[in-house]
């Protein structure tokens, strides 16, 4: 197996809260990694430590390494804006930015300094087709991200993260505001997507990491209970608690 | 039942009280304006506009107190605008959460009350004494910048907290800097309310006469400013100077100055306004 990122002894702090204890992960390539748990696990926490995103969050820190491609993305050598344009990340709510449609997906190229237009509109279309929105807005380019529909919206927010054109891609439950239809729909372009991405997680919901995922890591309190092929977690448990957990007997 | 009564009662008696208040405020306004209007609608003419003051009602304008409002806008506007938003980006975007930054935050909420006259005093001090600007429009100008500073600095600042975290985040999820958060994100999402609460605080401005008085505003002025360094009237001197001679025409013309200055500043407001729903449609679109 081709390990991705490595997460090694990760243990995580917001201030005197240990939210993550002792966390050590294999994530492969070109392979869907789901993370479950109930609320308050720290599975969010842990998938936003992958790009850093808790360094926007004051009074947080670290000990352990991650490492992507070998570097451990915590050190000084390794610039965030970079390391961010590499592993590009979903949101749980659809956030796309108050601007058009094409300027949304075209906002990250143009903050890395892509001007040329042509190149800009090629961005814009391949991204836009690789989050399967392309034929739905085509014709409406210029208009308001705004007006689309809830899970319009997450595919153009997936479009944007595509636009960087990102190694990885961070999942932060994306289809948790959506109706079944917008959901089935972006489960859908997951499948699609790991050909080319490498791609993280976090669902709430045990059909979806199922459905849709390679392998699973079940959290509880801060730990990381058991991690596997999903086959196996969902069918053959080999801890006590996930087995309760994902046969619904808590959380 | 004859609770239920009392309750209904109750609440008729505080809508009453309520709507009272209301019609309070707006019926002393209305005497106010009128009384004005009456007084002063028959000296508006072209050539109200077009005269300088003089000994003479018949013959008296506003010609140099609107130019030396127009020249004082333009310098306080240039300066407390850039200054004040870049001081709310720092404190909202920059600056860390400890001791040093509340206090700097107390300090701004706090200078927001101070006296106007207070200001003048500054000024005259500064401006006028220390840097040596004189009693010019640079002086009175800046003294004013300082008045609405505050004011400019927490309207921007509650406009930058309405920025949604999501969207900040998503910025910096594809890998932008924090400039490039506050410009693409930040700023045009923000910018509306900044508007809208700079041109209130100018509009305040354009009123004030203490600290003019105090960085020595003249108020018999017989020219327009041609430098920033030239020595100046405004439209609030100008009332303040016919309001205190004894002739009953004098105190018709201030009313018909009173007019003009309210006709400006309202129109400042619709501006204001204007400009928030342009930008606020181009969010929302």
């Amino acid at each position: 197996m081709n390990a991705k990122m490595e997460i090694n002894n990760l243990n995580f702090y917001y201030g005197d809260f240990k939210a993550l204890k002792d966390i050590n992960m294999k994530i492969e390539e070109n392979k869907v990694t789901a993370l479950i748990g109930p609320s308050g696990c720290g599975k969010s926490t842990f998938l936003r430590t992958l790009n850093r995103m808790n360094d926007l969050i004051e009074g947080t820190r670290h000990e352990g390494e991650i490492l992507y491609e070998g570097q451990d993305i915590y050190s000084p050598k390794v610039d965030v804006v970079e390391l961010r344009k590499k592993i590009g990340m979903v949101f749980q709510k659809p956030n796309p930015f108050p601007k058009s449609i094409y300027e949304n997906v075209a906002f990250g190229p143009k903050r890395h300094g892509i001007k040329n237009k042509a190149k800009l509109d090629e961005i814009v279309e391949k991204s836009l087709k690789g989050a399967a929105l392309w034929d739905e807005v085509k014709d409406r380019l210029n208009t308001s991200a705004w007006a689309l529909s809830g899970g319009q919206q997450q595919r153009l927010c997936i479009a944007r993260a595509l636009a960087m054109e990102p190694d990885v891609l961070l999942m932060d439950e994306p289809t948790s505001a959506l109706d079944p239809v917008a959901t089935l729909k972006i489960e859908e372009l997951i499948d699609e997507l790991k050909n080319n991405y490498t791609i993280i997680i976090v669902t709430h919901s045990m059909q979806q990491a199922g459905r849709i995922s390679d392998n699973t890591a079940f959290f509880l309190m801060g730990e990381l209970i058991e991690f596997g092929e999903t086959k196996k977690i969902f069918s053959n448990p080999s801890d006590k608690r996930t087995e309760d957990y994902i046969t619904g007997r808590f959380g | 039942m004859s609770n239920l009564k009392l309750r209904k009662l109750k609440n008729k008696i505080f809508h009453g009280l309520v709507l009272s208040s209301t019609l309070f405020a707006l019926i002393v306004l209305i005497v106010l304006l009128s009384d004005i209007v009456m007084d002063g609608y028959k000296w508006l003419s072209i050539d109200f506009f077009k005269n300088f003051t003089s000994r003479f009602p018949e013959r008296a304008g506003i010609k140099a107190g609107l130019f030396g409002s127009l020249w004082i806008i333009v310098i306080t506007a240039s300066v407390s605008f850039p200054v004040g938003v870049g001081a709310a980006l720092y404190l909202e975007e920059y600056a860390p959460k400890n001791w040093f930054t509340n206090i700097i935050q107390i300090n701004i909420s706090n200078l927001a009350g101070v006296p106007s006259i207070v200001f003048g005093i500054l000024g005259l001090g500064v401006f006028v004494n220390t840097f040596g600007f004189g009693r010019s429009i640079l002086s009175g100008g800046l003294t004013l910048a300082l008045l609405i500073l505050p004011i400019i600095i927490v309207s921007a600042q509650e406009a930058l907290r309405s920025v949604p975290k999501d969207l900040k985040h998503g910025a910096y999820a594809l890998g932008c800097t924090k400039w490039q958060v506050i410009t693409g994100v930040v700023l045009p999402y923000a910018i509306p309310g900044i508007l809208t609460g700079t041109i209130i605080s100018i509009a305040r401005a354009l009123g004030e006469t203490a600290p003019l008085i105090m960085v020595g505003a003249v108020t018999f002025a017989a020219f327009t400013p041609e430098s920033i360094f030239d020595s100046f009237t405004t439209l609030p001197m100008q009332i303040y100077s016919w309001t205190s001679r004894p002739q009953a025409d004098f105190h018709n013309l201030a009313a018909a100055a009173i007019i003009v200055l309210l006709a400006v500043l309202l129109t400042a407001n619709a501006l204001a306004v204007l400009l928030r729903d342009k930008y606020q449609d181009r969010i929302k679109g």
